[in-house]
C-alpha cells in the first residue's frame, strides 16, 4: 500500500523515528482502512439521502426535511434504527452462506472503492491494472447476492437472484468492452495514467464518437450492474416483493442496501475516471490548485449519479427478456464494432486533443 | 396445515409459488397460485376470501336505506356509482319520478368518480410496472377530485351522497366553480401522463402484445369496462342502456381492438377524456328543482325480481334484488365488474413471464374488496 500525500509523508517519517518499518506500515494501513470504511459509511448514507430528495422532487414531494437541518440527519437516524433492530431469518435457511452473503456484497463494493485517485496522489492504492482490478472486483458482489437468494430458502428471493445472475454475467460483457474501447486510447490500465492522459483533453473528447457512443453503452450497462431501475429485475418490488433480500432485516439488510448505493457511486467514479478526466478540472482552470481535484472528482461523480437517479426515477422497468435482448443483441455487437472503430482512429491518429 | 395446490402433476422444472395474499401487485388481500417454469407462467389461479365480508347476506337484513351505505364498501373506487345503481334499482321498482336536478348531479359525480378512479389507476399501473412516480402524479390529480367530494358530500371515500329517491343534500355552493377549475387543470394535466408514461418505450414494450384476450373470449368470459372496450366489445353500459342523464349527452365510447396490456390502457385515457367531455357538457346546465323525492321511512319494494345495470370505473356492476314485498330483499345478489375480469387472468396471463402477468394484472384494474364481497 502506498500513499505519498506531504502530510501523511510527514506522519510516518516522524513515527519511523521510535518504530520498526512494519509497526509503520500496519498503523498505516489501519488508519487507512478507517478512512474508506468511514468514507464509505458517509457515502453511503447522504446517496441514500440524496436519492429519496431526488425522489422526492420528481414526484412532486418534499422528502425528508424533519431530522435534522433540511432532513440532513434523516438517513442517520435510519441507520440507527437498522444497527439496533433485531436480526431475523427463515427457519431453514442454510445460516453459514446467509450470514455471508452480505459481506460478500459490501466488501467487493468497499475494495473497488480503494483505488480510484480523488485527487493527484489521494488514492489508497494505485496497482498498474486499476482497471481490471475495478472489473474483477465488482463482479464478486454479484456472489453474494446469488448467495443470500439462495440460502435465505424464499422462492422470490431465489428468482430475485437467479436474475441479477443473469442480468449481471451479462452487463459485465458490455461494461468490460466500453471501457476496453477506452483503454485503445490510453495504452494503461492504471488509473493515475489514464487521468494523465487526460491532461490534453477528456478522453470522451479524445475519442469523439466511438467514445461517446461507449460511454452511453457504459452508463446503460453500468445502471444494469447495480441492479438499479429500469433494470432492478433482482429486486422488482411490484413483482417479487424485495427480491434477492427479502428475507434479510437489519443491519444485514442494511449492507446490501448500501452496497446498492456505494456501486452506483462506483460506476459513477469510473465513468468520472475515464471518460471525464477524473479530478483534472475542466480546461486546466484550477490546475494549479491541486486540492480542488477532490471537488471535481466529486462534481462529476455526482452529476453522473444524478443521471442514474433520474433513470431510476423516470422509466419503467423492463421485462427479464426483454432485459438479455437488450444486452446480446444490441449492445454487445455495438460495443464489438464500436472498438474496432476506436481502434481505427487510434492508429489513424485521428483523436482530438487540445 | 391445509394445503390449496390443486395441481398435484408438477413436471420436474415446475414449481409453485404463493403471490399474495400479502403482495404488492395483488393490490390488497387477493392471492395468486402460480405455477411457474422458470420465469414463465404455467397456471395462476385466484384464490378469494380473504376479505369476504358477506355483504350479500347482510344486505338481507337491512332496509334499501341501509344497502346503499354498504356498496359503498365494495368497490371503493366507484363508491358513488355503486350507491347509485342501488338507488336505481329501488327508484325503479318503487316508479319513482326523479327530478332532473338529481339526474345531472349524480351524472356529474359519477365521472369525477370515474375520473378519479381512472387517475388512481393510472398511478398505479405505471408503479407495477416499475415507474414509481407516476404514483405521485395520479394521485396529486385525484386528491382535487377528493376535494370537491368531500366538500358537497362529506366525504372523500365513501361518499353516501345517493339514497333512494334522489340526493342526501343539495350540492355545496362551490360545487359548480371547483369542478370547472378541475376539468381546467386536469386538461393540461392528462397530456403529462401521456408523456410520462405512454409514449414510453419500456412502457410500450412492457404492454403491448402482452395479456392478449380476443374479442371473442372478452365475451364469453363476461368481461365488461375497459378490460372488455380493449377487446373491441362495445359494452358500455352508459351507452347501451343510459341512466340518469346520460340519454341526453353525446360521448364516444372508447373502444380499442388489439386486446393487449396496451389497448387496455389506452381505453382508459381515452375515457378520461370522455369523462371531461360529458361533465363539461352538463357542469353548465344543471337543472333547478328539488334535490330528492321524499320516499317513505320504510321502504318496501313490491313483491318482484328487479335488476338494474351501472357502469362503474370497472365494468359492468349489476344489483339483482328479489323482493318479497317487506322491508328488506329476499335475495340481493352483486354482479361485480371485478369478479368477471379476473376470471380471464388465468386464460391470458398463461405462457407470460412473471413481469407480464403484473402488467396484465393492473390493466385488469383490480379492486379486491369488488370480488371478494
Amino acid at each position: 500500500m502506498h500513499i505519498s500525500l506531504n502530510s501523511s509523508n510527514i506522519i510516518f517519517g516522524w513515527l519511523l523515528n521510535f518504530m520498526p518499518a512494519t509497526a509503520v506500515g500496519i498503523i498505516e494501513m489501519v488508519l487507512i482502512a478507517l478512512a474508506y470504511l468511514t468514507l464509505f459509511a458517509v457515502l453511503g448514507l447522504y446517496l441514500v439521502l440524496m436519492e429519496r430528495k431526488v425522489a422526492a422532487w420528481f414526484q412532486l414531494r418534499i422528502g425528508p426535511n424533519r431530522v435534522g437541518f433540511q432532513g440532513l440527519l434523516q438517513t442517520m437516524a435510519d441507520a440507527l434504527k437498522l444497527v439496533s433492530k433485531e436480526l431475523t431469518g427463515t427457519v431453514k435457511a442454510d445460516k453459514f452462506l446467509y450470514n455471508l452473503a452480505p459481506y460478500f456484497v459490501i466488501i467487493s463494493s468497499l475494495m473497488a472503492l480503494a483505488v480510484f485517485p480523488f485527487t493527484k496522489n489521494l488514492q489508497a492504492f494505485d496497482i498498474n491494472i486499476g482497471i481490471f482490478f475495478l472489473i474483477a472486483i465488482s463482479s464478486v458482489g454479484v456472489i453474494g447476492i446469488l448467495l443470500g437468494g439462495w440460502s435465505s430458502n424464499n422462492k422470490f428471493a431465489l428468482i430475485g437472484a437467479m436474475r441479477s445472475g443473469v442480468q449481471t454475467i451479462s452487463y459485465e460483457l458490455s461494461i468490460g468492452l466500453s471501457l476496453l474501447t477506452m483503454i485503445l486510447i490510453t495504452g494503461s490500465l492504471q488509473l493515475s495514467e489514464i487521468i494523465e492522459v487526460q491532461k490534453n483533453g477528456w478522453l470522451i473528447l479524445q475519442g469523439h464518437i466511438p467514445a461517446i457512443i461507449a460511454f452511453m453503452i457504459y452508463m446503460i450497462a453500468g445502471t444494469a450492474e447495480t441492479n438499479r431501475a429500469p433494470f432492478d429485475m433482482a429486486e422488482a418490488e411490484s413483482e417479487l416483493g424485495a427480491g434477492f433480500h427479502t428475507e434479510y432485516s437489519g443491519m444485514k439488510f442494511a449492507y446490501f442496501f448500501l452496497a446498492e448505493f456505494i456501486n452506483m457511486f462506483i460506476i459513477a467514479a469510473i465513468a468520472t475516471t475515464v471518460f471525464f478526466g477524473g479530478w483534472l478540472s475542466p480546461f486546466g482552470i484550477t490546475e494549479s490548485i491541486p486540492w480542488l481535484g477532490i471537488f471535481w472528482f466529486l462534481a462529476k461523480t455526482f452529476v453522473l449519479v444524478f443521471l442514474m437517479m433520474w433513470f431510476r426515477w423516470t422509466f419503467p422497468r423492463l421485462r427479464i427478456d426483454q432485459l438479455l435482448t437488450l444486452e446480446w443483441k444490441y449492445l454487445l455487437p455495438i460495443n464489438l464494432v464500436n472498438i474496432v472503430i476506436m481502434a481505427v482512429i487510434v492508429w489513424l491518429n485521428l483523436t482530438i486533443q487540445y | 396445515m391445509e394445503t390449496t395446490i390443486v395441481n398435484n402433476d408438477f413436471k420436474s422444472e415446475e414449481y409453485f409459488i404463493n403471490m399474495g395474499p400479502q403482495h404488492p401487485a395483488t393490490h390488497g388481500v387477493l392471492r395468486l397460485l402460480l405455477t411457474i417454469d422458470g420465469e414463465i407462467i404455467k397456471k395462476v389461479e385466484p384464490d378469494l376470501g380473504y376479505i369476504h365480508r358477506s355483504i350479500e347476506k347482510m344486505c338481507e337484513r337491512d332496509s334499501y336505506q341501509q344497502i346503499v351505505h354498504l356498496t359503498d364498501r365494495m368497490d371503493y373506487l366507484s363508491s358513488h356509482i355503486n350507491n347509485e345503481a342501488v338507488c336505481l334499482a329501488v327508484e325503479n321498482a318503487l316508479q319513482l319520478e326523479i327530478p332532473e336536478r338529481v339526474k345531472v348531479i349524480r351524472t356529474i359525480i359519477d365521472e369525477l368518480t370515474r375520473i378519479a378512479s381512472h387517475t388512481l389507476w393510472w398511478g398505479v399501473m405505471g408503479m407495477d410496472v416499475g415507474a414509481l412516480t407516476t404514483y405521485f402524479y395520479g394521485f396529486r390529480d385525484r386528491e382535487l377530485i377528493n376535494d370537491i367530494f368531500e366538500e358537497t358530500c362529506g366525504a372523500r371515500l365513501t361518499m353516501n351522497y345517493n339514497i333512494p329517491g334522489g340526493l342526501m343534500y343539495d350540492i355545496h355552493p362551490n360545487f359548480v366553480k371547483r369542478v370547472k377549475s378541475f376539468i381546467a387543470h386536469f386538461k393540461t394535466k392528462l397530456p403529462e401522463y401521456d408523456s410520462l408514461l405512454t409514449g414510453n418505450v419500456i412502457f410500450q414494450k412492457r404492454t403491448k402484445g402482452v395479456g392478449i384476450l380476443t374479442k371473442a373470449d372478452a365475451i364469453s368470459f363476461g368481461a365488461s369496462g375497459p378490460v372488455g372496450r380493449g377487446s373491441g366489445y362495445s359494452c358500455d353500459v352508459r351507452k347501451h342502456h343510459p341512466y340518469s342523464a346520460l340519454d341526453k349527452v353525446p360521448f364516444n365510447e372508447a373502444l380499442q381492438t388489439e386486446g393487449d396490456s396496451f389497448a387496455r390502457y389506452l381505453v382508459r385515457i381515452q375515457e378520461m377524456w370522455e369523462s371531461m367531455s360529458i361533465i363539461e357538457q352538463l357542469i353548465d346546465n344543471i337543472p333547478e328543482g328539488d334535490y330528492n323525492v321524499p320516499t317513505n321511512a320504510v321502504i318496501k319494494l313490491p313483491k318482484g325480481e328487479f335488476y338494474q345495470r351501472v357502469e362503474t370505473a370497472r365494468g359492468e356492476l349489476g344489483v339483482y334484488i328479489i323482493s318479497t314485498g317487506t322491508k328488506n330483499p329476499y335475495r340481493l345478489k352483486f354482479r361485480s365488474p371485478g369478479f368477471s375480469n379476473l376470471s380471464l387472468l388465468n386464460h391470458i396471463a398463461v405462457g407470460g413471464k412473471i413481469g407480464d402477468l403484473v402488467a396484465t394484472m393492473a390493466t385488469l384494474d383490480l379492486v379486491i374488496p369488488d370480488i371478494d364481497r
